[in-house]
């Protein structure tokens, strides 16, 4: 019965079913189901989403896909933010743009996170893609403003350029002039890592005043109070804008034409920025803030009673960002005011230093798990935490689907009982049951492994570090966590054993990282032999792991599965089981 | 300190502990590393009881902290943007990236933490993993292929020890080790 229903509806009445279902997910699920539908699927499909590079190659996936538009592609695995993974990893999207470029002339949207992108990339897409229009590189580093002359120069249909968080040289190239004066698409443009020499703000107005359709900007540090309002004034449509503020006093000609300048702004609903704001500026922003939705003062300097009056004038938000000078008695005047907050991260003002420099402590997270209902998503640094308190949160808000807690001084007990955290990241796990992301920190046995492994069924993402006891732990999360798929760690006794006797999880896994843990070369090996679908990678600065006594344990390794087979890009700190020296690049 | 046999109610000697921390906070942070000594590897049998229950009682005050590598997980953009904060004050590193012909991958690295040529063009080679040859004023770097030069404030290329020291670290703002027949173009004079 099912195969002459399959086969009754024409292929064109089948992709145009199919074009309805945009998520990914359901798209791999749809090409499941039958050969023809397979063949139906791979032809229509537009986007692609590949959470690890090295995973698949660029000529496989053309293969498979001929027709994309869109890209999406993740490089270095994510303790590289942390500086974990040394310079020269890899990640390099070269070789993607190559391939894509004679293969797909109509891709217009290339999204890139933790990769090397260098100008000749850049170069590369400005002259490959006739239509292009969308270009993000989160967290990326290798290129320069050489590069993005050549995007503005040849990107003719251009409508989002995002930076967000990467690197970029400065080859005092004044690029943004490189957009000709008849372009005019842009929709979002966010610049914020930007240096000063960067941007030129005559080119900059220029710019914004020419595109009607401008709707979200984000720039950098460099532009002062006076530019800010000027641009403000140019583009009163804006939905999101960051700007910072300089470090001045107060003067009121200044502030009255930066408060004018957002009174005009009805549609935004999103502000960030805020580097070097001085408090007596906050005000300017009081007309808009009623509606705001998404705030981010994560670099702003200011402390707990200015705070709580701008919170104070933000009833609609979902959505915070903040140093931990907002203090306890600011997170209970956020959970009072702001009932629709789905998303809250408080970040160290000062994590480097022993002592606390604000008044941040457990209380604040648990009086916004009280009252914000709708609350989601928590990132919290803070410096002591209970398990009572994370009890308290768990029952409170069994509806949290990512919990990143971070106790800034590694094993910190409970400093009500002095015992470790099991059983208050247990209630967590317990309780909260469409948990997808966790992070634990804090003292920590096997114990909360188990637990973890126990409930934590829908844990896609899991952190650790300084924890556990042995092997059982990890053997807890890898045989329990059905739904993971990436698994990092750092700093834990965790070894050969639990890892060889859960070979075969790893290939359900995107990916493992574990770094200053107890595992063998010979352990990484013998998984390497064994598993030939994943890539074992022993990262190890201080030579071949070979010449070292055979209990020595790894440095660092990252192992993921592949498609793709070993990588031919790897620096000479990467090592692997096999010893050919063709698969290094040398020198 | 053995454990929390040490600790006498009658005696309250928790009253008289030497410890960090300000006077009237209790000691709770129990900082003690995870990491284990090659010994405790090649003895432990990754029992579930481990050592966790000797060590849960030691109370000794921590020693003074060497930050650790990538903790508190910051990521580098935010660590950057206090820093320059601290820096305008302070005055933090000099950090410029190194560059080698045919090799895919740059370093990163402090000018700062080098008190002069030799010890920069040792960390160099050790990081590529190659050999500098001899400098000399006239002829610049003779014996090896290789020459380290840097682009100065001006956009120049210049040879690597041509300026004295503090000029250069100044003046840097990236590194490059360039091979072959440009790199010996560069050798003769400025």
């Amino acid at each position: 019965m099912p195969k002459r229903l399959a086969s009754s509806l024409s292929d064109e009445v089948l992709e145009h079913v199919f074009s309805f279902i945009q998520s990914e997910k359901d798209r791999n699920v749809v090409s499941a189901v039958c050969k023809s539908w397979y063949e139906i699927e791979r032809w229509c499909r537009r986007k692609i989403f590949v959470g690890n590079c090295y995973a698949v190659s660029p000529e496989m996936v053309i293969r498979r896909f001929p027709q994309v538009r869109s890209i999406e592609l993740k490089g270095k695995p994510h303790f590289a933010d942390f500086n974990l993974v040394p310079d020269g990893w890899g990640g390099y999207v070269l070789p993607w743009i190559t391939e894509m470029a004679g293969a797909y002339p109509w891709l217009d949207e290339i999204r890139l996170k933790r990769m090397v992108v260098t100008d000749e990339s850049l170069e590369l897409i400005a002259k490959s893609f006739k239509d292009f229009k969308v270009l993000v590189l989160a967290s990326c580093e290798g290129f320069s403003t050489d590069g993005l002359a050549a995007i503005a120069a040849s990107c003719k249909n251009l409508r989002e350029l995002d930076l967000r968080e990467s690197e970029v040289d400065d080859s005092s190239v004044h690029w943004l002039s490189h957009f000709p004066e008849t372009y005019t698409s842009m929709v979002s443009l966010n610049i914020s890592c930007l240096g000063s020499g960067e941007v030129s703000f005559s080119a900059l107005e220029r710019l914004v005043s020419r595109c009607p359709n401008l709707r979200s900007l984000k720039l950098n540090r460099a532009v002062p109070l006076d530019k800010t309002a000027n641009i403000l004034r140019l583009a009163p449509q804006l939905v999101e804008f960051s700007a910072c503020t300089y470090s001045a006093e107060l003067r009121s000609d200044v502030f009255s034409n930066l408060a004018g300048a957002f009174s005009n702004c009805k549609e935004l609903r999103s502000l960030s920025g805020f580097w070097d704001v001085v408090p007596d500026y906050l005000p300017a922003i009081y007309s808009v803030c009623s509606r705001l939705t998404s705030l981010n003062l994560s670099y702003a300097t200011i402390l707990s009673p200015d705070l709580i009056k701008l919170v104070s004038h933000c009833p609609s938000l979902q959505r915070l960002l903040v140093l931990d000078y907002i203090e306890d008695s600011g997170l209970e005047a956020l959970a009072s005011n702001c009932k629709d907050l789905q998303e809250l991260r408080v970040f160290p003002s000062d994590p480097f230093d022993a002592e606390p420099n604000a008044s941040l402590t457990e209380q604040g997270l648990v009086a916004v798990s009280l009252g914000c209902p709708k609350l989601q998503s928590v990132l919290y640094f803070c410096r002591r935490m209970s398990n009572a308190a994370l009890v308290t949160i768990a029952q409170n808000r069994p509806n949290l689907n990512r919990f990143r807690l971070c106790i800034i001084e590694p094993n910190t007990a409970d400093y009500l009982t002095g015992e470790p955290f099991d059983v208050g990241f247990g209630a967590i796990v317990e309780h909260c049951k469409d948990l997808i992301r966790l992070s634990l920190s804090g003292l920590l046995t096997d114990c909360v492994f188990e637990y973890i492994g126990k409930y934590a069924k829908k844990l896609e993402m899991l952190s650790v570090a300084f924890a556990g006891d042995s092997d059982l732990g990890l053997h807890h999360v890898l045989s329990g966590c059905e739904s993971l798929r990436k698994l990092e760690i750092r700093d834990c006794p965790f070894g050969d054993k639990a890892l060889l006797t859960n070979a075969a999880k790893l290939e359900t896994m995107q990916s493992l990282w574990m770094s200053s843990c107890s595992v063998s070369f010979e352990a990484c090996k013998l998984l390497s032999q064994k598993m030939p679908r994943l890539n074992v990678e022993v990262i190890d600065e201080r030579g071949p792991p070979d010449s070292r006594p055979e209990n020595c344990t790894v440095d660092k390794l990252y192992i993921y599965r592949s498609v793709a087979g070993p990588r031919f890009d790897m620096p000479p700190f990467v090592w692997t089981k096999d010893e050919d020296l063709a698969l290094r690049l040398s020198p | 300190m053995e454990g929390s046999v040490g600790y006498d109610n009658d005696l309250n000697l928790r009253a008289t502990e030497l410890r960090l921390g300000l006077p009237g906070t209790e000691p709770v942070s129990i900082v003690r590393s995870n990491k284990r000594s090659l010994q405790q590897v090649a003895d432990d049998d990754c029992g579930v009881n481990g050592c966790r229950s000797d060590d849960q009682n030691e109370t000794a005050p921590p020693p003074p902290k060497a930050q650790i590598v990538g903790w508190p997980p910051i990521r580098s953009y935010r660590k950057n943007n206090i820093q320059t904060k601290k820096n305008e004050s302070e005055g933090g590193g000099i950090y410029v990236k190194v560059s080698m012909d045919g090799a895919p991958y740059l370093r990163k690295i402090d000018l700062k933490i080098y008190s002069g040529y030799p010890e920069l063009l040792q960390a160099i080679e050790n990081m590529f993993k190659f050999t500098i040859g001899e400098y000399s004023e006239r002829e610049g770097y003779k014996g090896s292929d290789y020459a380290p030069t840097y682009e100065d404030k001006d956009g120049d290329w210049m040879l690597v020890g041509d300026v004295p020291w503090e000029m250069f670290i100044t003046s840097c703002k990236r590194l490059r080790i360039m091979k072959g027949s440009e790199a010996r173009g560069l050798g003769c004079g400025v």
